[in-house]
């Protein structure tokens, strides 16, 4: 709760939450918030311009693209956060391992990791929708292989930190257990590095599906998604410009959402930053308001 | 209570294939009885925290054995409530995380004891190590070096053990705190009639607090003496040891 009011005192990331949550609401529920069928046709209304019908307008095939944008949510988001949290979740469990436990366990652990990561992630992603075939789901398959290697290694990095720290030995010293140390300590401490580097990747992720679904291995003709929306809006780049707007602006938004509210997530999980951040504000308020003074008077 | 017999160490050098080790403990026998404080003294890089962390069960002895009680102090169950230990970086021993109260609970909840019976625990083991009840809810960023130090004194004694490891507890405090902690540890040492080791380099504190030496010297045990018999030490490194301060 503690963590919510500070990051509801945060107005950026207060903004960012808010996004987010009625992004992924409005994904879950979008027979009920989009107001049309986002796959219907209708050849009268091409190109048609932002009308009280149709808020965002129609597409080349005169689709709606405000319902297009929503039905786009679930695999552009919704998919792709469950994506995210399997590759996170194996990482994770990897990285704890390796970074806590040592030895033998670790060294083994990390060099299937560089392995993994000698691939470069986008030629590994192609060879394995080559392989398994054109989907959503072989991609999202894709990214749980590729990605969670990466994430083991840094927080593989993260836990060796804490894992030497004092604390981490008193409760050893006690004759605390290895799960109760990583449940009480480690995950903890380092829940910020995971929660920033996940979500920096959310964000990647995002943008990566829209390019796959660009180059149209991904999502499949007419279901809606925002990449295959972008791709389709390219044919007319140049004449109708204005399409592209929708969807590019939604992916630009709900990824810059991500990127804040991970850096002030940081913030508020850790108690130092949480008492520095609340000091520094209440010094920039008093010099706002100081200068408000200054104005006054001039 | 505390026997440590033919206790070597040592730690691999180099990558994953090295078969390079570097000895750092080697033969190391000692006891350490009930109320008993033994101060373990030796230069930086002598082995002596490697020592700490075997007693502390932290790590495994390559050969020998350390008991405590005459059960092996690696299985965390006869640590468990009887062993504790205050370390040198008092920025570090407590988790970030934790409130004082959370951090002074945690071996208490170890033990799985009545949390009833727990909540005033903390207010009369902080009224112990000398601070008030107001303290239970900060952080530990918000505490100075000697209040932290106090606050890791307080989680140390929380379950009443036998025995506390002490490695360099006082070295990262300024003087005069160093002294008021060095009093606070005398007091609660006839209060709860526990054991200390101290592991130190400062051989005045370990002077002023122990009732017998262990000078350590390049992972052995140079010379073992109670603490007045001092002034007749055999060897000539520990000579050496004492000249440096006297002068």
């Amino acid at each position: 709760m503690t963590m919510l009011r500070n990051i509801w005192k945060d107005k950026l990331a207060a903004i960012s939450l808010s996004i987010l949550a009625i992004v992924l609401t409005a994904g879950i529920f979008a027979p009920l918030f989009a107001p049309h069928d986002p796959n219907e046709v209708n050849m009268k209304l091409r190109y048609a311009a932002s009308s009280w019908e149709y808020l965002l307008g129609n597409d080349h095939l005169g689709r709606c693209i405000l319902s297009r944008l929503i039905y786009g949510i679930r695999p552009s988001v919704l998919w792709v956060l469950a994506a995210l949290a399997g590759s996170v979740m194996l990482g994770t469990a990897v990285g704890f391992v390796a970074g806590f436990f040592r030895g033998k366990v670790d060294a083994a652990l990390m060099r299937v990791c560089d392995v993994m990561l000698s691939f470069p992630g986008y030629v590994m992603t192609l060879a394995i929708v080559g392989i398994m075939g054109v989907g959503l789901e072989n991609i999202l398959a894709a990214f749980i292989l590729t990605k969670w290697a990466w994430f083991a290694r840094i927080i593989r990095t993260s836990v060796l930190q804490y894992a030497e720290s004092e604390y981490v030995r008193f409760a050893k010293a006690a004759g605390a257990g290895s799960f109760h140390i990583i449940r009480r300590h480690i995950i903890p401490v380092t829940a910020s590095d995971v929660a920033v580097v996940a979500s920096s990747s959310f964000g990647s992720m995002i943008l990566q599906i829209s390019g796959f679904s660009f180059l149209g291995l991904g999502v499949q003709a007419p279901t809606a998604e925002w990449g295959m929306m972008l791709n389709e809006a390219r044919e007319v780049m140049f004449s109708r410009p204005e399409l592209m707007l929708a969807p590019g602006l939604t992916i630009i938004i709900v990824v810059s959402a991500i990127n804040f509210l991970s850096d002030s997530l940081q913030a508020a999980l850790d108690p130092k930053l949480r008492t520095s951040t609340s000091k520094a504000a209440e010094q920039t308020s008093a010099v706002s308001a100081k200068q408000l003074l200054g104005r006054e008077v001039a | 209570m505390l026997t440590a017999s033919h206790v070597h160490k040592s730690y691999r050098k180099g990558g994953l294939f090295s078969r390079e080790s570097q000895q750092v403990l080697r033969d190391v026998s000692f006891e350490c009885g009930r109320g008993e404080c033994l101060g373990i003294i030796g230069e930086s890089g002598s082995g002596k925290s490697t020592l700490g962390r075997l007693i502390l069960g932290i790590e495994r002895p390559d050969s020998g054995s350390i008991r405590f009680e005459g059960q092996p102090v690696e299985d965390r169950k006869v640590r468990q409530g009887s062993l504790s230990a205050v370390f040198q970086d008092y920025t570090s021993s407590i988790n970030p995380f934790f409130t004082v109260e959370e951090a002074i609970m945690e071996p208490l909840k170890l033990q799985r004891k009545d949390q009833q019976y727990d909540a005033c625990k903390v207010d009369v083991l902080l009224h112990q190590v000398g601070l008030n009840p107001s303290y239970r809810t900060q952080y530990p960023h918000e505490l100075s070096g000697g209040e932290a130090q106090r606050v890791c004194i307080a989680r140390a004694i929380s379950t009443e053990p036998k025995c506390i490891v002490l490695d360099e507890a006082i070295s990262s405090l300024d003087g005069s705190v160093q002294m008021q902690v060095l009093e606070l540890l005398k007091e609660l040492r006839e209060i709860y009639q526990m054991s200390y080791i101290f592991i130190t380099h400062d051989i005045q504190a370990a002077a002023y607090i122990c009732d017998s030496l262990i000078i350590f010297r390049e992972g052995q045990i140079e010379e073992k003496i109670r603490i007045e018999q001092l002034k007749d030490v055999q060897s000539a490194y520990a000579r050496k040891l004492l000249q440096m301060i006297i002068t």
